[in-house]
């Protein structure tokens, strides 16, 4: 009789954390953000201390406990996580972030769960751009940016004419579908170029993948202006995307201009995206991973969403990031492996649902 | 309830809209729907806008929420053109609800509503305390507090319904457009609807619906408008303007009229398709 009632006590708690989950009707929302960006704290502090080269978890580990005196008698430690692995964590935060956002962004505008910039040809059309700048001379940074930027906005607006013909609006897989030929024809002009011209080859190789690596702190600086620019429109966006949630006639009756905001929204997602590519390379499925999770966690609205993408973005990049560092040491893989291991088989769940939930 | 139980509560003239349109043409594409029309809706009642499919009724009400914006002519809101109005102020005087609307999965009854805040709140002008009590109020309304924590997806379809209502009631707007409330209802959920309906009219709201059942307009809606390909047939009291005659230029049906004993509202009964009468011949 005991443990019958233990039984149905266990089934009640895993009923209610499963509605936790799954209901988006957590009881403490703010409880499970604050645990989020504990966790964050956690991983950043892991990829301060783990590498793939000599300076090992202690000896990091030293010179983070008196990084001033680590100048003095460890000076290569000292190099490596001031030079190489601070940067590349504070780089990791912003494009975590960027992709989350972007994802979360991108798929409340199209309403489609399945909308991530990387599968939707975005990312192409961004590493398409920054191919062709570098093709023609180009190889200072802050351009590079704006390429990218330009690019990731020519490839939003390709998929999404596509989507607007007739049925593949309504069917989340065949967008899917739509973006995955327009990334394909993306990187098979990216790589024709890359075969004719080897300057642009070697420039590119390690980035067209997706990487942290070899990049440092002043690479951020000329993201920052439009970074801010997408954060404030993303803060004045959210209100009345998450009003598009319910339809487009309901939104225009609560007094929102439907047209203008998707269009903006698309011009921050082309800001993020193309600024995270510039600066990372293309890194798939972020986009995907981190709205899921956050959905699951948050619920419906979309601003509960965005808020949540803060720390589970930099969580997903940065571990990616430190697992890409550990499993071939002494080299590396580069970060968009791994976040594509971690993505497909989320994609593949979605999908799997008998019934996509509509956004 | 019967509708005498409904206090019935004119607004007074000064606060209650004024609606009207002045030579409205609509058109989807470059197919006309509607030309030249001119209405005027009474303030503080139901009007019910019935007519056949495809006859202009719901290309009216957008072309009233501006929707559609119009070919040529203007829908005045107390005697502004609402094109030239903007638009969160008119969602503060107009509230519109769209033909069976969706919510997201698991949007809970509390959080629709709060979404009928928005025209009245901004960046700078974030949740108050004010928009708390106007969602508690439109829950009071429409009988759905104990149901605020509800997911919107598990209700029934009148409560829903009713959820979707209480959010056009927190927009705390004298008007009210309803496209085709109860099309999708059975009888018991289209009555909560229409009562609810009817109480809103007692505070004094107007109310402007497009509607399928003429037998539920004719019972409920104080102002009745008849439309057939874009044109205006008939429009008055539902007691006086419904005829034989009306019901078959505007379905191709004849029917036997006899009054409600109960309510006094026209009732149509033995419903048969007219052979005599050729499509087009109605106007």
């Amino acid at each position: 009789m005991a443990s019958f009632m233990n039984r149905h006590a266990d089934s009640s708690v895993m009923v209610r954390l499963r509605a936790c989950l799954w209901s988006g009707k957590s009881p403490s929302p703010v409880a499970t953000w604050g645990l989020l960006m504990i966790l964050l704290a956690v991983i950043a502090l892991l990829s301060l201390l783990f590498g793939a080269g000599a300076v090992g978890p202690d000896r990091a580990w030293l010179a983070l406990s008196d990084f001033d005196a680590a100048a003095m008698h460890d000076s290569e430690a000292h190099f490596v996580i001031g030079e190489l692995r601070l940067p590349r964590l504070g780089i990791g935060l912003v494009v975590g972030i960027a992709l989350g956002i972007a994802g979360a962004l991108l798929q409340a505008v199209t309403r489609n769960p399945l909308a991530e910039p990387g599968l939707l040809g975005v990312s192409a059309g961004s590493a398409f751009a920054v191919t062709l700048a570098i093709l023609w001379g180009a190889d200072a940074a802050t351009l590079r940016i704006s390429v990218a930027q330009l690019g990731a906005l020519g490839g939003c607006l390709c998929v999404l004419a596509a989507a607007r013909l007739q049925g593949i609006g309504n069917d989340p897989v065949r967008l899917i579908l739509a973006g995955a030929i327009l990334s394909g024809l993306l990187h098979s002009l990216s790589s024709l170029i890359l075969l004719f011209d080897q300057y642009t080859a070697d420039e590119i190789r390690f980035w067209v993948v997706g990487s942290l690596a070899g990049r440092d702190a002043t690479d951020l600086m000329p993201l920052a202006p439009s970074l801010a620019l997408a954060a404030l429109l993303t803060v004045i966006l959210a209100r009345p995307l998450a009003a598009l949630a319910l339809g487009e006639h309901v939104a225009i009756g609560l007094g929102h201009h439907p047209r203008i905001v998707r269009f903006l929204v698309i011009v921050v997602v082309a800001l993020l995206v193309g600024g995270a590519t510039a600066i990372a390379g293309p890194v798939a499925f972020v986009g995907l991973v981190v709205p899921f999770a956050a959905r699951a966690l948050a619920g419906p609205d979309i601003r509960r969403t965005l808020w949540f993408c803060l720390p589970l973005g930099p969580i997903v990049v940065v571990s990616a990031d430190i697992v890409s560092r550990l499993v071939v040491q002494p080299s590396e893989l580069p970060l968009g492996v791994i976040t594509a291991l971690i993505g497909a088989p989320v994609l593949i769940a979605v999908v799997r649902r008998r019934r996509l939930p509509m956004l | 309830m019967t509708q005498e139980a409904f206090v019935y509560a004119p607004a007074d003239d000064d606060s209650a809209p004024d609606i009207a349109t002045q030579g409205l043409s609509l058109a989807y594409g470059n197919v006309p729907v509607i030309e030249g029309l001119e209405l005027r809706l009474p303030a503080g009642q139901v009007t019910a806008i019935v007519g056949p499919n495809g006859c202009g009724k719901s290309t009216l009400l957008s072309g009233m929420s501006r929707l559609l914006k119009p070919r040529a002519g203007a829908v005045l809101l107390d005697g502004a053109d609402i094109q030239r109005v903007p638009s969160r102020e008119l969602a503060k005087r107009l509230a519109l609800l769209p033909q069976q609307p969706h919510a997201p999965e698991a949007l809970t009854v509390a959080e629709l509503v709060r979404f009928g805040r928005h025209p009245h709140q901004s960046w700078l002008r974030q949740w108050s305390a004010d928009d708390k009590a106007c969602v508690d109020e439109a829950l009071e309304l429409t009988g759905l507090t104990t149901l605020a924590e509800r997911p919107v997806d598990a209700l029934s379809g009148g409560q829903r319904q009713r959820a979707w209502i209480a959010m056009a009631i927190a927009q705390q707007t004298a008007t009210l457009l309803l496209d085709e409330p109860t099309s999708a209802l059975d009888l018991g959920h289209q009555v909560e609807v229409y009562e609810l309906i009817r109480s809103l009219t007692a505070a004094g709201k107007t109310i402007v619906m497009v509607i399928h059942d003429l037998v539920g307009a004719c019972r409920y809606a104080d102002h009745l408008i008849a439309m057939h390909q874009g044109q205006i047939l008939a429009e008055g009291p539902p007691g006086e303007t419904v005829t034989a005659d009306l019901v078959r230029r505007l379905y191709g049906v004849d029917c036997t009229l006899i009054t409600d004993p109960a309510t006094g509202a026209p009732l149509l009964t033995n419903v048969r398709r007219t052979r005599d009468v050729l499509d087009g011949s109605a106007t």
